[in-house]
């Protein structure tokens, strides 16, 4: 099992928060809460070690690209792909906008 | 009542405790029921024992089978039944060394979960109406048969000895489904207490009501037979002394301050508003 | 059915815990008790380097059924198999002791339970195998007062320690693809041989435990197509019908008389369990 955290630039703070995904097999939770302006932090548990650079790379294509809102971003992991994890964290961000948080 | 060659730790005790008291009449072999004295009073005593002679060729070895399960039900509901009527309620005492609950094709076709479940709400039935209801642990308290016989007592006793045993699955198996060795098994089972195998590291989490060191708990000296007596005197007392009928005496230490931190927030927030 | 039904129908297999919570409750009145952001998580698998989920596995879904209050309680089959750990079996004991409460100070909270879980988490076993026993303890008070509703729907299945829990329920919903036993195949395997057991031969499986034969051999109340509106009608058409006049669990006569009569020297075969028990109970 590996922590890692990233930071990356955001806008302003994200309003409400989303859960999306499960911890199974070749999957991810993500958990989006708002955040300080300015500032997204990913907090990644994963099962799989020596991803690092993996998961820089990744998160840097979604959040790095048009200024998301500032969100906390805990994202607990079983083996996903790459593109698994873009797809749970663009639902996440979904929901987000959809302004239907997952829980009350 | 018939002898096996070499009696188990259940038989053993249940003789023991009932001074040989003779066998309620109308149960099977692997069932054993008897009416006997406790502090004075009426009660019941229950052990499930080895039948080399089971017609369910999977429950020969004093496994909990699918006719064990419902006649452990039919044994503590005919104590709960007569009593109905009755201000005070006889304890009933299960008698706890049960390896494990019976693997097989027979068993699954019949339901052998329904037939556990039978026993499990026979017990809790009776502990809500009242009966104190006290399991002695004096060997191998497994999985589904201790769910079925003793996990729904008031008071769960055990004796301090390496051969007793309180898991949910035998480390062979156990190791087997989590993709380990033994091995491997044993050394988590050294640092994480609700995975060990011995009775102290079960005593930590705060599931016990009392561990009770005997000298031969293969073959109880006086002694042992009167330390267990004495206790169970005991634990009869606390239980007739205590308002609540339910398991929350489980809770007490800090193994498990989790399971008391979610009870504690699940009844901060169960109203709305 | 027609191809129109087909498209119609929502697979509730298809949803996760939290989904099939909110799926069994009147709409809109989903309320979740410690849910994901509360991070309750297990306190014993990072230690043992396995990623935990926010929720442990269990959603507490509190919320309305045809206008009553009731409480859902849901794992979640895809995290560890729906193992059951201290903190996920603390919150189905912890609601369905709460909802009996309720009922004794008059509020008639009902519960439903579903159950997609191999029983209990290895990697806490003792603590996970304790909560078992607190939630068969707060099942059976809780159904002196309210159905207790159980649904297995697969993919996952009932299994272990929580197939006991099932079997103490006032009504059972099950669909084909659901299995109901005590212990897994692959146990039973090793313990009794390929013979007796083969875990891999799924026809097989399915025709000892699948949703189909425990509702032919009364051990289910209902067996349902996938399908979200048939699951939801069927929860509401049982607690209408109020608490059974003998749970299943209280029926040991019923059972041993069939047990009795069964020759125990051969094998067992399904048809013959479900006439039987079709006779029988």
């Amino acid at each position: 099992m590996e922590r890692i955290t990233l930071e990356f630039p955001a806008a302003q703070p994200a309003r409400g928060r989303a859960l999306c995904g499960v911890v199974g097999s070749g999957d991810l939770e993500v958990l989006l809460e708002p955040a300080a302006a300015g500032l997204t932090t990913v907090s990644i548990t994963t099962s799989v070690q020596g991803m690092r650079r993996v998961w820089e790379a990744v998160l840097a294509r979604i959040l790095g690209a048009a200024p998301l809102p500032a969100t906390n971003i805990e994202i607990n992991d079983f083996g996903a792909t790459p593109g698994v994890v873009r797809m749970r964290i663009e639902q996440a961000f979904e929901e987000l906008n959809a302004g239907e948080g997952t829980t009350r | 009542m018939p002898q096996a060659i070499e009696l188990s730790r259940g038989a053993t005790w249940l003789a023991a405790l009932t001074a040989d008291a003779r066998c309620a009449s109308g149960y099977p072999a692997s069932v054993r029921v008897v009416d006997a004295p406790l502090a004075g009073q009426a009660a019941r005593y229950i052990a499930v024992v080895p039948d080399p002679d089971n017609r369910f060729p999977r429950v020969r070895k004093g496994e909990v089978g699918l006719v064990e399960g419902w006649e452990l039900a039919r044994a503590v509901r005919e104590i709960v039944a007569a009593d109905a009527d009755r201000p005070v309620k006889r304890p009933i005492v299960a008698v706890i060394d049960v390896a494990s609950q019976a693997y097989g094709r027979r068993e699954e076709a019949c339901g052998i979960h329904q037939a556990l479940a039978g026993a499990a709400a026979a017990y809790a039935d009776a502990r809500l109406a009242g009966h104190p209801v006290i399991g002695l642990i004096v060997g191998k308290a497994m999985s589904g048969a201790l769910l079925a016989h003793g996990y729904q007592a008031n008071r769960l006793i055990a004796l301090d000895d390496p051969q007793v045993m309180v898991h949910a699955m035998g480390k062979a198996a156990a190791a087997r489904v989590t993709l380990r060795s033994v091995a491997e098994l044993e050394a988590l089972a050294a640092r994480i207490p609700p995975m060990a195998y011995d009775v102290g590291s079960f005593a930590a989490l705060g599931l016990l009501w009392r561990l009770l060191a005997v000298e031969r708990a293969d073959a109880p000296t006086g002694g042992d037979l009167d330390r267990v007596d004495t206790c169970l005197v005991e634990a009869l007392a606390d239980i007739r002394a205590d308002a609540a009928r339910d398991l929350s005496g489980r809770l007490g230490l800090a193994p498990r301050r989790m399971s008391k931190q979610v009870r504690e927030r699940l009844r901060a927030v169960w109203q709305e508003g | 059915m027609n191809s129109d039904e087909l498209l119609r129908r929502k697979s509730f297999i298809e949803l996760g815990a939290r989904e099939r919570a909110r799926a069994v409750l009147d709409a809109g009145s989903m309320r979740e008790l410690i849910g994901p952001f509360e991070r309750f998580v297990s306190p014993w698998l990072a230690q043992q380097g396995v990623v935990t989920q926010a929720d442990d596995g269990v959603v507490v879904a509190k919320g309305r059924i045809d206008g009553q209050p009731a409480v859902v309680l849901a794992i979640e089959g895809a995290f560890q198999g729906g193992s059951l750990g201290e903190v996920g079996g603390a919150k189905i004991a912890g609601a369905l002791e709460l909802a009996a409460e309720d009922n004794r100070r008059g509020v008639p909270t009902r519960a439903v339970i579903l159950f997609e879980t191999g029983g209990v988490r290895l990697q806490e076993a003792n603590l996970g195998l304790a909560a078992i026993a607190e939630i068969h303890s707060a099942i059976v008070d809780l159904r002196r007062y309210q159905p207790v509703i159980g649904i297995t729907a697969g993919t996952v299945g009932c299994f272990g320690g929580m197939s006991i829990a099932a079997g103490l329920c006032s009504y059972l919903i099950v669909t084909r693809e659901a299995r109901l036993g005590l212990n897994g195949p692959a146990v039973i395997e090793q313990e009794a041989g390929i013979e007796e057991y083969d875990s891999r031969d799924r026809p097989f499986i399915w025709s000892v435990t699948g949703g189909e034969q425990r509702y032919r051999s009364k051990l289910a109340d209902a067996w349902l197509e996938d399908d979200v509106e048939a699951i939801r009608d069927s929860v509401r058409g049982l607690l209408r019908q109020g608490l059974p006049a003998r749970h299943l669990s209280d029926r040991h006569e019923a059972f041993l008389a069939c047990l009795a009569q069964l020759d125990a020297a051969e094998q067992a075969r399904p048809d013959a369990i479900r006439a039987r028990y079709q006779k029988g109970l």
